[in-house]
């Protein structure tokens, strides 16, 4: 395949590098020690770049990796082969205990959680007497191969880039699927992620393990490479140069890991080996070159040397059109046979001593486009929430098809069939329209992290790209399909979020102000395409200001001022009704 | 464990606590202000202590000097910075602030070096050593990628970190010091031993913490700081400098850490690289106070300062683990308390 072309060339350069005459030993070992960094590095990105989880403790992950492995092949003699997977294992299980607790931190707790086990597990891995305390674990044996024992930096050198090759493979694969884009979404706040069914905690903890079973492997390959084990690579402050490897190199892509891994190990390199001649040996001058390197690195390129220089190299690689002749099956639905699709009975929610949705009641119909209107800060958006499971309710019942959705989470009002857009824009930037779009679809499509992260989930990744394909060509942005969303207007956005919406294969469709922003033709096409739903036999429940596209377009509105419901009926009644006008303009004087 | 040891432990983790509030309290004034975890504040500390250890030892403190190079810089940042519109003013507040402050506190730090000088003046000029080199570090590193996301913050912050750490080895060298106490005087109440110099750390800790409350509530940079903190889009919009906001609170930052370590240099021997991890425990009680509330933030440092007194008493090979997990639970049930907020990040 093309896309792999440059891999496969890489490959090949990293495999003939140490085949060069002449090639010191010593460059071997420094890129030896690029690919343990890297394979840190690129945990990270998978974790703080995409995932937006900053973590300071990824060295201590390559701790349980290479203890793991030094006390099992030290004091129980069993091969390093068979210490691997047992490496792995209990790095993945230290991330699943670590996370559990990690994942529910929000904001700026997170990484500071993460600072805080990263310095414990430090302090423990040298105060335990079965770890060698502060001395640590020697006489770890070296890989070897039949009775080729990989001791010199030449042969194993092999080991550890096969790794970081795969690897990379592998989280490229893995964020190039359904569950990629989950992870992607994380970044940007839960609410948009959850209400397409997306359980973030879970993604959360899915690349919370991925990145601590790389830096497991890491340290398993550390333990074997340096054939001893001491606490000091596993501390706060290696945790803190892996976040900035991750940085330096670009946090948000695969191969800046590998990048930045290479930068930064050189570079330390290079000022310990040469700054002492310049200065005369006056020491610790490194810290203080690099240091000011780093800062000026950031601010000359922020985002990271990887996207700076993949924007200046030629060819864009050209995007592949979904075949959007494969289908998707259509959700599952109860037999929808009910008229009234939702219920709402007396649904309440106070913010303290603030009522924002006051006992209000309305029904939506099969077939039916209402439109919820009133002034701002009426209610309306938060009777939305209610609906969709973002907030709880204070009293009331709401149901749908007849099954109470009684505080359900937003991942289960979904799965009914009710598909949402939002008042303020919650889409990825810096994911393609199509990207985008198919979260819609998460649903729907059924490959898990392990068929992804092995390419097993091309077919139903297909299926997922054809709809979401299908659902923009529906709504008229066919030609931005790969732009990224961050790229198009506020307008065209909030058209992306109704595709998006239309992916969940809806029955009811909440559309929160979709006209703002729209120009008058694009109204009009709105218009169009939500009555040519209408229909087909999906619901609309809209909020909108814009009283034009409003009365022309609903069958039913219901109005809401200061949290109660003051009137509903056609459009025709609504004008008419003098608590309408009153609440509009004032009362008449 | 009898009552004479726990009274011993407490007063013992009262005093670490106290050091360690102030520490978290810059951090909370800093993040709240400029979204910057600073790391470097445990180098602040060390700073104060040493400038102060090396002034009462009669030597020219390398940080006097190093306080005028950065001015250099950040004198040239401003001048290029400002390229386009150079008028008088601009150039007159760049060479004063970035020019003639630091050389100013040169010339003072190389005069007194050679006179004998009483322990309120050294302390004073390693405070305003600290603090130029605290406003310049604003200038130079941060305040060109004010924007950026807290995770290039972050790192740029240990870009600092590094850097001013190196330096401190190359003024200070590798041996710990100490340096003489505020005050010789003790007295004894029951079994336990009260130094004067442990009275300051209580005096000055709270004076220090109700001056900021008043400086928060009452005054127009506090209130300013405040905002800026709230909304920085919002302050520029209503006239105040958010780039100003984040030199003062850099400046208060390093104060507040020499004051720090000015305060434990007599009862400690401080390295050049101790400070660290008293930055880090002042930042673990920054974040069980939720980085917001300096109240909570205080009760906080306490709290961890009894927990580690405690844990070195009774498990003192796993004093560090315990006092860093033990925010754990704090974390956690902060984070169930006050429930994401969806944040827009980049």
């Amino acid at each position: 395949m093309a896309e792999r072309l440059p891999i496969f060339l890489f490959a090949l350069v990293m495999a003939a590098i140490p085949f060069i005459p002449g090639m010191p030993p010593f460059w071997i070992a420094l890129l030896d020690n690029i690919g343990l960094s890297a394979l840190v590095a690129m945990g990270l990105v998978l974790l703080t770049g995409v995932g937006g989880l900053t973590s300071f403790g990824q060295a201590a992950f390559c701790g349980f990796g290479a203890y793991t492995t030094a006390v099992l092949t030290t004091a129980y003699g069993l091969s390093p082969w068979l210490s691997l997977p047992l490496s792995l294992i209990v790095s993945g299980i230290a991330a699943v205990v670590l996370g559990l607790i990690t994942v529910r931190l929000s904001g700026h707790y997170l990484p500071l959680g993460t600072l805080a086990w990263g310095i414990g597990l430090f302090y423990l891995f040298s105060k335990l007497e079965f770890l060698g305390r502060n001395d640590g674990i020697s006489g770890v044996p070296p890989l070897s191969i039949g009775s080729l024992k990989m001791i010199d930096p030449g042969t194993i050198y092999f080991a550890i880039w096969i790794a970081v090759l795969l690897s990379a493979l592998l989280t490229v694969n893995l964020l190039d699927s359904r569950t990629g884009r989950a992870i992607r979404a994380l970044r940007r706040g839960h609410v948009a992620a959850e209400a397409f069914g997306i359980h973030t905690p879970r993604a959360k903890l899915l690349v919370f393990i991925h990145a601590a079973v790389l830096a497991g492997l890491s340290g398993w390959l550390y333990a074997h490479f340096e054939r001893t084990v001491n606490p000091t690579p596993f501390g706060v402050q290696a945790g803190i140069e892996y976040l900035f490897i991750a940085v330096v190199g670009g946090a948000g892509y695969v191969w800046g890991g590998v990048l930045g891994a290479a930068i930064v190990v050189i570079l330390k390199e290079i000022l310990q080996s040469y700054l002492p001649y310049l200065f005369h040996g006056e020491g610790q001058l490194e810290t203080i070159v690099f240091g000011i390197l780093l800062v000026m690195l950031l601010q000359l390129a922020p985002t990271g040397v990887w996207p700076w220089l993949t924007a200046r190299l030629p060819g864009k690689p050209g995007r592949k059109r979904p075949d959007t002749s494969l289908t998707l099956p259509a959700r599952p639905q109860a037999a929808a046979t009910a008229a009234v699709l939702l219920r709402i009975d007396n649904a309440r929610k106070q913010f303290g001593g603030v009522v924002a949705v006051n006992n209000v009641s309305f029904d939506v119909h099969a077939r039916e486009i209402v439109a919820l209107i009133g002034p701002n800060g009426a209610g309306k958006s938060t009777t939305f929430n209610l609906v969709t499971g973002v907030l709880t309710s204070s009293g009331g019942r709401i149901s749908v098809l007849g099954k109470d959705i009684h505080n359900a989470p937003p991942q289960e009002v979904v799965k009914l069939g009710v598909a949402r857009t939002f008042q303020h824009v919650k889409l990825v930037p810096d994911m393609t329209v199509l990207e985008n779009v198919a979260i819609g679809a998460h649903l729907r499509g059924h490959a898990g992290a392990v068929s992804s992260l092995l390419r097993l989930d091309r077919a139903d990744e297909a299926r997922l790209l054809a709809e979401a394909a299908r659902q923009i060509e529906r709504v008229g942005l066919g030609d931005q399909i790969d732009q990224l969303a961050g790229n198009l207007s506020l307008g065209q956005q909030r058209i992306v979020e109704i595709a998006r919406a239309l992916c969940v294969d809806p029955i009811l469709l909440l559309l929160d102000e979709p006209a703002a922003g729209l120009r008058h033709m694009e109204k009009q096409q709105l218009a169009a395409l939500l009555r040519q739903l209408r229909d087909g036999g999906m619901s609309v429940l809209l909020v909108e200001h814009d009283m034009g596209f409003v009365m022309n377009l609903a069958d039913r509105i219901v109005v809401l001022d200061f949290g109660t419901k003051i009137a509903e009926g056609t459009p025709a009644d609504i004008k008419a009704h003098p608590d309408v006008i009153k609440a509009y303009l004032g009362a008449v004087a | 464990m009898n009552t004479t040891i726990m009274l011993f432990l407490v007063q013992d983790g009262i005093t670490n606590g106290a050091i360690y509030a102030l520490l978290g309290l810059a951090l909370v004034l800093v993040f709240a202000v400029t979204r910057v975890i600073l790391i470097p504040q445990g180098e602040f500390v060390t700073y104060g202590a040493l400038t102060y250890a090396s002034l009462s030892s009669g030597h020219v403190p390398g940080t006097a000097r190093l306080a005028v190079a950065m001015g250099v810089v950040a004198f040239c940042l401003d001048l290029y910075a400002g390229r386009r519109s150079l008028h008088r003013r601009l150039v007159g507040r760049a060479v004063a602030v970035n020019i003639i402050l630091p050389s100013i506190v040169l010339a003072l730090t190389s005069w007194t070096a050679g006179h004998p000088s009483g322990i309120a003046i050294n302390i004073a000029l390693s405070l305003m050593i600290v603090a130029v080199i605290g406003l310049f570090l604003y200038r130079i590193a941060f305040q060109p990628i004010a924007q950026a996301s807290v995770l290039v913050l972050l790192i740029a912050s240990v870009g600092c970190h590094l850097a001013m750490q190196g330096f401190g080895l190359v003024f200070f060298g590798a041996e710990g010091q100490r340096a003489p106490p505020l005050s010789t005087a003790s007295f004894t109440v029951g079994p336990l031993r009260f130094t004067g110099q442990s009275i300051a750390v209580y005096v000055i800790t709270a004076a220090l913490m109700i001056g900021l409350w008043l400086f928060f509530g009452t005054t127009l940079t506090g209130k300013a700081l405040r905002a800026t903190a709230v909304n920085r889009l919002g302050a520029r919009l209503v006239g105040i400098r958010t780039s100003l906001a984040g030199q003062i609170a850099f400046l208060m930052a390093a104060m507040i850490g020499a004051i720090s370590g000015i305060l434990i240099v007599p009862i400690t021997t401080l390295y050049y690289d101790t400070g660290f991890l008293i930055g880090l425990k002042g930042f673990v009680a920054g974040i069980i106070g939720g980085l917001v509330s300096y109240p909570l933030t205080a009760i906080a440092a306490l709290f961890v300062g009894l927990v580690e007194s405690f844990s070195s008493f009774s498990a003192s090979n796993f004093k560090e683990v315990i006092v860093f997990t033990l925010i754990i639970p704090v974390l956690v049930l902060r984070s169930l308390a006050a429930p994401a907020v969806e944040e827009d990040k980049d």
